[in-house]
C-alpha cells in the first residue's frame, strides 16, 4: 500500500484535493504581497511562538512590519517570519488517522510514577 | 542660558510635533495595513519625544507653563519647527522622503545631544535617538524601494525631491539660540549629505542640483502650511479652553 504525498500550502488545502493547484497559491495573487507568518520570543530563554500573519514584499519590509505590527507593546525580543507558503500544514481531512490513535493510549503521558517529595515543579 | 536652551527645547519639540501631526493624517488612509500601523507608529514616537522636550521646557518657563499649553496655545509665529515638518504629506513618496530627510538629520542631532553637558537633554536625547534609528532605517528601505521600484514609484520620488530639496537647507544654518548654546549644526551637514548620498545611489537616484534653500522655519518664518495645521490642532483647546477627556 502506498500512500500519496502532497504538498498543501497553509491555508490552501484545495478543494478538489489533487494538489494540482500547487504552484499558484491563494496567498499570492496578482498585485498583493505574499504572505509572511510571524513568530515572536517574549524573552530570551523562551521559544518563539507564532502570533499572526502579515503582508510584506520581502523579508526585510516583513521584519519592519512585523516589529510594528506585533511587537509595539512590548511584545518581543526576538522575531522570526517565514514566508507562508513555505509551511507545510497536515490535512484536516486527515485528521482521524493522525491524532485520534493516540487518544487511548494513555501509558504514553508519564503519569504513572511515583515521584520523591524532593522533585517539585513537575 | 536658561533663555537659549528654552528656545532650542521648543524648537525640538516643534519639529517633532509638527511631523507628528502631518504623519498622523495617514492613521487609517496608509496605503496598506502594515504601513498605516508603521507610519501612525512613527508618528507617536514623534509625539512623545516632542512631549518630553515641551515637559522640560515647561519647567524653564515656568508661569503656569505645560506641555500643552506650549503646543496648544502658542502662535505660528512663536514655533520654531524646520519648514520640511509642516510640509503637506502629499502622496506615500513625499512623506517617506520627509522622513528620511528629517531622521537622518535628527539621528545627527541627538546623536551629539546624548553627549551633551545638561542631564536631562542629554536623557532625552539618547531615549529618542533608539526611535529615530528605526525610523531611519524604515524610511531609507522606502526610498531605496520607492527609486528604484517601477518607472510611477521613481517619477513620485523624484517630484518628491524635487518638492522637499529645498526645506534641508536650513538643517545646517545654526541660529542664535544654537550659537549661544555651542551647538553648530553647519558641521552636521557632511554626515548628513553622506547618509543621503549613500541611501540616493542604491535608489538610483539623482541628487539635486544647489537650488534655493527655504529658511525661517527656526526663528518662527513659516510657509502658510502651518497656519492651518494649527487651526487644526488647536481648534479644540481654543474653542473650550482646558477641555479634558
Amino acid at each position: 500500500m502506498s500512500f500519496k504525498q502532497q504538498k498543501y500550502f497553509y491555508g490552501d488545502i484545495p478543494e478538489d484535493n489533487t494538489g494540482e493547484n500547487m504552484s499558484s497559491p491563494k496567498t499570492e495573487t496578482k498585485n498583493e504581497w505574499p504572505l509572511w507568518e510571524v513568530f515572536v520570543r517574549s524573552k530570551q530563554g523562551l521559544d518563539h511562538k507564532h502570533v499572526g500573519s502579515l503582508h510584506a514584499a520581502d523579508a526585510a519590509m516583513a521584519m519592519e512590519n512585523a516589529r510594528d505590527v506585533y511587537t509595539r507593546r512590548q511584545e518581543g525580543v526576538s522575531i522570526w517570519v517565514v514566508e507562508s507558503k513555505h509551511i507545510h500544514a497536515s490535512n484536516p481531512e486527515e485528521a482521524e488517522s493522525f491524532y485520534e490513535p493516540a487518544a487511548d493510549k494513555i501509558y504514553r503521558h508519564p503519569g504513572f510514577y511515583q515521584l520523591p517529595d524532593e522533585v517539585n515543579h513537575m | 542660558m536658561n533663555n537659549y536652551l528654552k528656545d532650542y527645547l521648543l524648537y525640538l519639540a516643534d519639529t517633532s510635533l509638527i511631523l507628528s501631526q502631518r504623519n498622523s493624517e495617514w492613521c487609517g488612509h496608509g496605503p496598506i495595513l502594515e504601513q498605516d500601523i508603521a507610519i501612525t507608529n512613527i508618528s507617536l514616537d514623534l509625539l512623545g519625544q516632542s512631549r518630553n522636550f515641551y515637559q522640560y521646557a515647561a519647567t524653564l518657563i515656568g508661569d503656569n507653563a505645560t506641555e500643552d499649553t506650549l503646543a496648544y496655545l502658542r502662535t505660528e509665529r512663536e514655533f520654531k519647527n524646520c519648514l520640511i515638518a509642516e510640509q503637506p504629506k502629499g502622496d506615500w513618496a513625499q512623506t517617506i522622503l520627509r522622513q528620511f530627510f528629517l531622521s537622518a538629520y535628527q539621528y545627527l542631532v541627538y546623536e551629539k545631544l546624548q553627549a551633551y553637558n545638561n542631564e536631562q537633554l542629554a536623557a532625552i536625547a539618547a531615549k529618542a535617538l533608539k526611535e529615530v534609528t528605526y525610523h531611519l532605517r524604515w524610511s531609507s528601505e522606502w526610498v531605496i524601494r520607492l527609486g528604484d521600484g517601477t518607472e510611477e514609484s521613481r517619477q513620485r520620488m523624484l517630484q518628491a525631491t524635487n518638492e522637499l530639496w529645498r526645506y534641508t537647507g536650513e538643517f545646517f544654518i545654526t541660529v542664535d539660540y544654537e550659537k549661544e548654546m555651542n551647538i553648530d549644526v553647519a558641521d552636521l551637514k557632511i554626515e548628513w549629505m553622506k547618509t543621503v548620498r549613500a541611501i540616493f545611489e542604491e535608489a538610483t537616484l539623482p541628487i539635486p542640483d544647489n537650488t534655493f534653500m527655504q529658511t525661517g522655519g527656526k526663528k518662527g518664518i513659516h510657509t502658510e502650511n502651518l497656519g492651518f495645521i494649527l487651526a487644526e490642532m488647536q481648534y479644540l483647546q481654543r474653542t473650550f479652553p482646558g477641555a479634558n477627556w
